[in-house]
């Protein structure tokens, strides 16, 4: 079974629908791109896929496990956190939230799981620093920490390279790479195209027309030589 | 002087006053450093003006037991204005601009027009400002206080975890099950009942002082989040005790004497935060 399959998905508010009958499946092992302009819908998209929002119609079926264990979710950074005052062990540990349910504190697994994120995102050496003095990059990574410590099979991303700088962003799309070779189910919204269709395995492409299908079909596709051309 | 302190503290409305206002201090900045983090400082500031609305009902009908009134009344402003400030065609700001200055208009006018008080100007004045009220404390009042500080400070502890969460990244905790609007919600009301309750202490114009100051204070010198809500907490009891001390030895309004001990307190951090960066 998939680990999320969508069907017949209308998306938007009653008086407005942004995306119309989309289908798609994420299996295991995929690494999934959303493309598509500004405001067509990308983040409302993903924000259903999460449940944070219900969709106008059609269905999403979720595998059992993935139910269970979570998705890790890397959301679009907001103005409150720019200048926030926390650790970047403060905010990795976070992530353990999803576990905890009712109970306030969290145990020794927690901060054993919290560590070995950090450590896969090599910020080691910044685990005492307040989250406002890092980099845009370094503050991309401790969120992508405190999201793999949900240790769901999926990773939902939602314009983790915005605001980068070229050298910083291949960084952090090799993280993400990684990740996936690792076995992580990766679903990654992006501006970016070219890197697209560089790492994806499956493009979704939300605009006039929607698309849906592998790699190499998007590029022998209309949707993409249309995109191209503009 | 020395010697005046302690025979003062000898007295039992000193020290009523130096519990309360250290009570007040403790719970206003553990609050504050979630509502500036999370830009809701300015409701603090509406919220108290709708305080001073409620007193003024509560002084009009003659209440003996004017928090009947009041702290119903500021804790439903309290969760309209966080409902208005999510999803409604009046933008929080506005809305927030339109019930606090709305609820001093109405307070003055009806305190105005039904008062039977010779002294009506000093009436408004020791409301907005704090009056000598925390001095004429009873034991039934301290009581309250007590017990309302102690429920804000369990209820902070106990979901420390969880308002750092909600505070830090909303969509994510949502994502991760946390229902963000109860924990929302639940903050207005405490803000609320920390609002009347400092309302005794330096007047409902100066109640937004006490909750701001010392979690931007401590904001200026701590990294972490835990060591920003020690440090503020510290500082707001430091400052709550020298300006209560202050104003006793010196004669000078309790309020604005706190008010200025946070403001210098502020000033030292910044320095402070300068020189360190």
């Amino acid at each position: 079974m998939p680990l999320i399959t969508v069907s017949d998905l209308t998306l938007g508010y009653e008086s407005k629908i942004i995306i119309r009958n989309l289908s798609f499946k994420v299996e295991r092992g995929d690494y999934l791109y959303i493309v598509g302009e500004n405001g067509s819908g990308k983040t409302t998209l993903i924000k259903t896929l999460l449940k944070l929002q219900p969709p106008v119609s059609g269905k999403i079926e979720y595998e059992d496990g993935l139910t269970r264990k979570g998705i890790g979710y890397l959301p679009q950074q907001s103005n409150i956190q720019k200048d926030f005052p926390a650790t970047v062990w403060e905010i990795v540990l976070s992530g353990r939230q999803k576990k905890r349910g009712l109970r306030p504190f969290y145990s020794s697994e927690d901060r054993k799981v919290a560590n070995e994120c950090i450590r896969r995102m090599e910020l080691e050496s910044l685990i005492k620093s307040s989250y406002r003095d890092l980099s845009g990059g370094q503050q991309q990574r401790v969120l992508l920490a405190r999201a793999l410590c949900t240790e769901g099979d999926l990773l939902i991303l939602d314009e983790p390279v915005s605001g980068l700088d070229p050298v910083i962003m291949e960084e952090m799309y090799a993280l993400v790479e990684s990740l996936n070779r690792d076995g992580i189910t990766v679903v990654m919204i992006s501006h970016d195209i070219a890197a697209a269709t560089r790492y994806a395995s499956h493009i979704i492409h939300i605009g006039e027309k929607l698309f849906f299908g592998t790699r190499d079909e998007y590029l022998n596709s209309d949707t993409s030589k249309w995109s191209s051309a503009k | 002087m020395i010697k005046t302190l302690f025979e003062y503290l000898q007295y039992p409305f000193v020290q009523k006053a130096l519990i309360v206002g250290v009570l007040i201090a403790l719970c206003s900045a553990l609050l504050g450093v979630t509502l500036v983090l999370k830009r809701f400082s300015f409701i603090g500031d509406g919220l108290s003006h709708v305080a001073f609305g409620a007193m003024a009902i509560a002084t009009v009908l003659n209440l003996v037991d004017n928090m009947v009134i009041i702290l119903p009344i500021t804790v439903l402003c309290a969760v309209l204005l966080l409902r208005t400030g999510q999803n409604t065609k009046i933008k929080g700001d506005a809305a927030v601009a339109m019930i606090s200055v709305g609820a001093l208009a109405f307070g003055y006018l009806i305190m105005n027009v039904f008062s039977t008080s010779s002294n009506l100007s000093g009436d408004v004045c020791s409301t907005l400002f704090g009056s000598q009220s925390i001095l004429t404390l009873s034991a039934s009042d301290v009581w309250i206080c007590i017990s309302l500080s102690v429920a804000v400070i369990l209820f902070f502890v106990f979901f420390y975890n969880k308002i750092f969460a909600v505070t830090f990244d909303e969509s994510f905790s949502k994502a991760s099950g946390i229902r963000v609007g109860v924990y929302n919600t639940l903050i207005a009301i405490t803000t609320a009942v920390i609002i009347v309750l400092a309302m005794n202490l330096v007047g409902s114009l100066l109640i937004s002082a006490l909750i701001i100051f010392p979690s931007l204070s401590a904001m200026r010198v701590c990294k972490s989040f835990k060591m920003v809500t020690v440090m503020s907490a510290v500082l707001s009891v430091i400052c709550a005790m020298t300006g209560l001390i202050v104003s006793i030895l010196a004669g000078t309004p309790v309020g604005s004497t706190i008010v200025a001990a946070d403001a210098a307190a502020f000033a030292v951090c910044l320095v402070i935060g300068r020189i360190k960066a």
